[in-house]
């Protein structure tokens, strides 16, 4: 394992709901910022949930409240980047808490470098995925197999981040338009190897390709 | 509009967090911008009021357009431009104290006043003049321990408002900056106490399963108000049922345990008492729309809850096997993340082991947990059916502990709920 200059701390949440979520991303910033814990990731999965961030078109959610209600899928508006999204089981979500100050003050380059992130985990799985000049996120054939929406915080400090599908149910998807792409359709990482894949093991490869990107 | 990034030339102000007239912080967010797939926050780059704001939400403008005035305090306020002294009432009372203090400060002593937000919130909320303190941070920043240790040795000097912070740190306690974070401390983070080492004692940290499993308990016993009622429970009905059904059972493979039949009786009673199967969130009460069972799993060393979910849809023999498979699976570390996650109510099984009866902790998220305690021949009085006449008998019994939070679940509710399920158990269906 490569010693990276950058300590980088990992945290398993398991599932936990988006609330959850924001309420500890909110806390963990302040704690970054006071220079309490080190660069934190945070894996883990929400249950069904469409969030929209700061460009989000209300038009890209299909289904009315009702319907959303019905099918136990929650809706948040969230101050992050991007357009609408779902995330849900299956899905794995990587929140990075780091500070950019010390040498990464370039909001593009973060973007590319979880891009970077994104392919070389898909890669470890023999899957080739692409970044796309349409748009932010990674791409295969088949369609987007990962999404990027991000927010920096006064001081540099980084957090929501990346949702990459492992073994998500497509079908959700379907509810809205991800990203406010129409054309385009979503992939996993089972759909492409049309086999089921250990979420163990994908986080384990997310970890070591955070490490490896944030430590170059 | 800063630079953000080597390629990026634009950006589009989303939201202004400030207004025209607010007095900003150093390092404080005035507003958001989004460029692609990116919100940022931009900091004030020094503190001041903001007097105008040159680009309004939704514009997209290049890098390096004004994108607002900020208007130092204090200067402004005497020294230099006194036609631009803003009106006393667009400053918040409590800052304008701290604002005459800045008044009077030579360049030096501004320096010394560099601080954070916490820092001058904590000195504005106690009266203290921060050229007081010596700032162990860069350039003389003043941190927050400077301040809190400058208010440990001096007292607390100053006029306290009789806040809770200023009480707290009276005590010594550390002064929390916003009530959110006490509040997140308090629900979400756990701090175990640390002991000294004895020279024949071994230390080993704790893994993953033992540190989640600390921290959960006292999360839950935290915020949880528990309350146990206990009921005895006979079995000799289910004993018999369990007689009559073996071989058939044996037939389909079937493995069907003294929990399977607590745990349909449950699903089904649960229904009956919705309070029971909720959790209290904020200052309201969710009732849950499932019945989903965690059974708590003895792994020798460390516990886990594997859930049956929907347990009120399964028939007797379909919980069984469904218990069976996620026990094994437990105990081979091959649960899926949503096989326990989920549950609404627990049981618990301390019997097994030969103990009487428990008093279980209610897992965070939920409203209650059943304890079944040893089920054993026990001597009992009966009456006779034929005779009516009481009689000395041995009978299967168990006691069973109900741990329920009060906030939620009274204790008529969890007599009235164990009642129903010593019911069910006891004249249980044969159909099941």
């Amino acid at each position: 394992m490569n010693s990276p200059h950058r300590s980088l701390a990992v945290r398993e949440l398991g599932t936990i709901e988006y609330s959850e979520a924001l309420e500890l991303q909110a806390h963990l910033i302040r704690e970054r910022r006071e220079a309490t814990i080190p660069d934190t990731i945070l894996l883990l999965e929400h249950p069904h949930v469409i969030t929209l961030g700061s460009s989000s078109d209300y038009a890209h959610v299909l289904l009315d409240a009702g319907e959303l209600e019905k099918r136990g899928i929650a809706l948040f508006e969230v101050g992050r980047g991007g357009d609408v999204t779902y995330h849900g089981p299956g899905q794995l979500v990587v929140y990075p808490i780091m500070d950019l100050k010390p040498d990464r003050k370039d909001l593009h380059q973060y973007l590319r470098d979880l891009e970077s992130v994104l392919i070389k985990v898909a890669c470890s799985f023999g899957v080739q995925a692409n970044r796309d000049p349409s748009g932010t996120g990674v791409f295969t054939e088949l369609g987007k197999l990962g999404a990027i929406g991000v927010r920096v915080s006064s001081g540099w400090i980084t957090s929501h981040g990346i949702a990459l599908n492992v073994s998500t149910k497509l079908d959700f998807f379907e509810t809205i338009v991800p990203c406010g792409v129409r054309d385009r359709g979503v992939s996993s990482l089972e759909r492409e190897l049309q086999a089921p894949v250990c979420m163990a093991e994908v986080k384990e490869c997310m970890v070591e390709s955070f490490k490896q990107v944030f430590s170059s | 509009m800063p630079q953000m990034g080597e390629s990026i030339t634009e950006g589009t102000v989303s939201k202004w967090l400030k207004q025209v007239g607010d007095t900003v912080e150093r390092d404080e967010p005035i507003l958001e911008i989004s460029t692609d797939k990116v919100d940022a926050e931009i900091p004030a780059p020094s503190a001041g009021i903001l007097v105008e704001v040159g680009v309004e939400e939704g514009e997209t403008v290049e890098v390096g357009t004004v994108l607002a005035l900020i208007d130092p305090e204090g200067i402004a306020l005497v020294d230099t431009t006194p036609d631009k002294t803003l009106e006393p009432d667009l400053v918040a009372p409590s800052l304008a104290a701290t604002q005459t203090l800045d008044v009077s400060q030579s360049a030096e002593e501004r320096l010394r006043t560099r601080s954070t937000p916490v820092v001058r919130k904590i000195a504005a909320e106690h009266g203290i003049d921060l050229t007081n303190i010596v700032g162990s941070g860069h350039a003389g920043r003043v941190t927050k321990q400077d301040i809190v240790a400058f208010m440990e040795s001096s007292g607390a000097t100053g006029a306290d408002p009789p806040t809770i912070s200023a009480a707290r740190a009276r005590d010594g306690v550390p002064i929390q900056s916003e009530p959110s974070s006490l509040w997140d401390s308090f629900y979400k983070e756990v701090q175990h106490p640390e002991y000294p080492v004895r020279p024949a004692d071994q230390v080993e940290g704790m893994d993953k399963m033992r540190r989640l499993t600390a921290e959960h308990m006292v999360i839950a016993k935290r915020i949880a108000p528990h309350v146990h009622s206990f009921i005895e429970i006979d079995f000799s009905v289910i004993d018999r049922i369990r007689t009559l059904s073996r071989s058939r059972w044996e037939a389909q493979n079937a493995r069907v345990s003294y929990t399977s039949f607590v745990a349909w009786a449950v699903s089904r009673v649960l229904r009956d008492f919705p309070m029971v199967n909720s959790v209290v969130s904020g200052n309201n009460v969710i009732y849950r729309g499932n019945v989903n069972l965690g059974m708590a799993v003895d792994l020798d060393p460390g516990l886990i809850v594997p859930v049956v979910h929907d347990a009120d849809h399964l028939g007797l023999v379909g919980i069984g096997n469904k218990i069976v498979d996620l026990a094994g699976r437990a105990r081979a570390r091959k649960l899926m993340p949503d096989e326990i996650q989920g549950a609404t109510f627990t049981i618990t099984n301390p019997g097994v082991l030969g103990t009487v009866v428990g008093l279980p902790v209610i897992p965070k998220g939920t409203s209650a947990i059943l304890g079944i305690g040893s089920i054993e021949k026990r001597v009992a009085v009966v009456t006779d059916q034929q005779t009516e006449m009481d009689v000395v008998a041995i009978r299967k019994r168990s006691l069973f502990s109900l741990g329920y939070d009060h906030r939620i679940v009274d204790g008529a509710d969890a007599a009235r709920f164990l009642s129903a399920l010593k019911e069910m158990l006891e004249s249980f269906p044969e159909d099941a």
